[in-house]
């Protein structure tokens, strides 16, 4: 007989130990987050050393190359008067409305194009055409459309930005692994409990990745938008603030202008779309942002 | 054939949890169609623990999923008795965006079971499969052997649902073990075991390993390829599993290479 001890260990404590030594190890985060602040902080502090070091040189003249300190006071400037809130106001908010039009007009749309194959063969390359078209090329058209005025605009973001979240949609249902939607079959979910429990959220991280990519559609419409429709009735936003700077010839204001609609759209994507991508996929255990 | 065996079938006779009669399956159509099986007739009864056997291509996997309902007979008949089977595949399939708690209360849910109770419930599987402490973990902080726990968990939720001593339940596995490691394999097939004693269901166990097979079951089914058949069974009391796993294993290694002749 072998040593009967052994042989008798008993098979919860075999399997409690194999639990304890298989279980993958979470790894630490502190120095990821250190990467994330600072690597962007000195890239930026870089870019702006060479761009001081440039115009310091004075090889283009100032209404080319306006010294970073000039841009800096036209930020400060419209900051203390206040002008600059009324800009974002203007500005983000539309950004924002076209954004939760295009949400709710590309959600049920993406779910067609998914599950409706003759809908998807109908017009699922059009969609995807009109994702690599230019919204700016909708302005013309929706100003003899609608004129100057909000529907103008809010018809470029829209035509920008749900394409990116329908195809998102799409793409995310289509990654959905077999397997999932047939478990759910074999615990009874029907089509509704599927699109709900299974589906949806499965389909979850292709879906934000939609959005996040809608977003930054409609940010980039939107400013296309503003700063060829130009008019008092539409309010001044920040493509009119760069529309003026560009009228004014005042270069300075120019990349003021180019810097606030560059920290809006970065600021939105870091404060919104980032964390919740970010929670997402972390618990999936997908992803290394 | 033995005379326990005959017992068996005939206690099948009047209560079995599924009852598959003259079962043909056929893919495709015309000259191309491929025959996947041919009259399969297989009785399981309640609380019975039935291992499938066979060699790639013998439409082991075609059989659960017509019982589970995922695919439909050509012809034949199969009659269920049970709550709506449960199913384990080989890979864990648990929801990756749910802990392994809710994975588990997710066909209660389904069910519409009320959240306390559901709640009650998925703690108690959950200590069935030995995984009291892991229910707020997700699926991808767990190792392959406890993913395959929880889906055990999961499929004992839905395979039990609805049923107060009634009903009969069902579980359908198809190789559940087979991308585990030798050792977790192990340990496993004795948990298996236990929590098949402790519940009492009735078990349908696809499985290409004889030994697996033999371990496991009371009854083993021999199934033949393209297209399969039933080719013998053997209750697995009756002899020294040594011994049976060696006859089985003569039996299966005749079956396949009948298939290099033809």
């Amino acid at each position: 007989m072998p040593r009967p001890d052994t042989v008798a260990a008993p098979a919860d404590s075999v399997g409690a130990g194999l639990d304890a030594l298989d279980t993958p190890v979470a790894a630490g985060r502190q120095r990821r987050l250190l990467r994330a602040v600072v690597a962007p902080v000195i890239a930026l502090t870089l870019v702006v050393a060479v761009w001081q070091f440039l115009w310091s040189r004075a090889y283009w003249p100032e209404y080319q190359l306006p010294a970073p300190l000039d841009v800096w006071r036209q930020i400060t400037r419209i900051v203390g008067t206040g002008e600059v809130w009324e800009f974002l106001w203007v500005s983000v908010h539309r950004a924002v409305i076209g954004f939760l039009i295009s949400l709710a007009v590309a959600t049920p749309l993406g779910l067609l194009l998914a599950k409706v194959p003759l809908v998807r063969a109908a017009i699922g390359p059009l969609i995807s055409g009109l994702q690599s078209l230019p919204s700016v090329a909708w302005v013309p058209a929706a100003v003899l459309w609608f004129g100057l005025n909000d529907a103008a605009i809010y018809t470029v973001v829209l035509l920008g930005a749900v394409p990116s979240i329908a195809n998102g949609l799409v793409a995310g249902i289509d990654q959905i692994p077999p397997i999932l939607p047939r478990v759910g079959k074999v615990l009874g979910a029907g089509r509704f409990d599927t699109a709900r429990h299974i589906l949806l959220p499965a389909a979850l991280p292709g879906y934000l990745a939609g959005l996040k990519q809608g977003w930054a559609f409609s940010w980039r419409s939107l400013m296309a938008a503003e700063l060829i429709a130009t008019s008092p009735a539409l309010g001044f936003g920040l493509g009119q603030y760069l529309h003026n700077a560009m009228a004014l010839s005042d270069m300075s204001m120019v990349i003021a202008g180019i810097l606030l609609i560059f920290f809006v759209g970065v600021g939105i994507e870091l404060l919104v779309f980032r964390p919740l991508e970010r929670a997402v996929l972390r618990s999936r255990g997908l992803g290394a942002l | 054939m033995t005379a326990t065996l005959a017992a068996t079938s005939a206690a099948t006779e009047t209560d079995a949890v599924v009852r598959m009669s003259g079962v043909r399956k056929v893919f495709g159509h015309g000259p191309r169609a491929v025959t996947a099986l041919d009259g399969i007739d297989l009785a399981v009864a309640p609380g019975e623990f039935v291992c499938l056997l066979g060699a790639s291509g013998c439409g082991k996997t075609t059989v659960l999923n017509m019982i589970a309902g995922l695919d439909r007979p050509s012809s034949g008949d199969i009659e269920l008795t049970t709550t709506r089977p449960a199913v384990m595949f080989q890979e864990a399939a648990l929801m990756p965006w749910l802990t392994a708690a809710r994975n588990v209360e997710l066909p209660l849910r389904l069910a519409g079971v009320k959240r306390t109770e559901r709640r009650a419930r998925t703690l108690e599987l959950l200590d069935l499969v030995r995984l009291g402490g892991a229910g707020d973990k997700r699926p991808h902080e767990l190792s392959g052997g406890m993913r395959q726990r929880v889906a055990l968990a999961r499929a004992l939720a839905s395979a039990l649902q609805g049923n107060n001593g009634e009903a009969s339940s069902l579980l359908l596995m198809d190789e559940p073990f087979s991308a585990l490691d030798a050792i977790t394999r192990d340990v496993l097939q004795g948990e298996l075991l236990r929590v098949w004693e402790a519940t009492g269901t009735a078990v349908v166990f696809v499985t290409h390993d004889v030994r697996e097979a033999v371990r496991l079951g009371q009854r083993v089914v021999l199934l033949s390829s393209k297209p399969g058949r039933v080719v013998q069974q053997w209750s697995v009391a009756d002899a020294p599993e040594a011994e049976l796993t060696e006859e089985i294993n003569g039996r299966l290694r005749e079956v396949i290479s009948s298939h290099a002749a033809a």
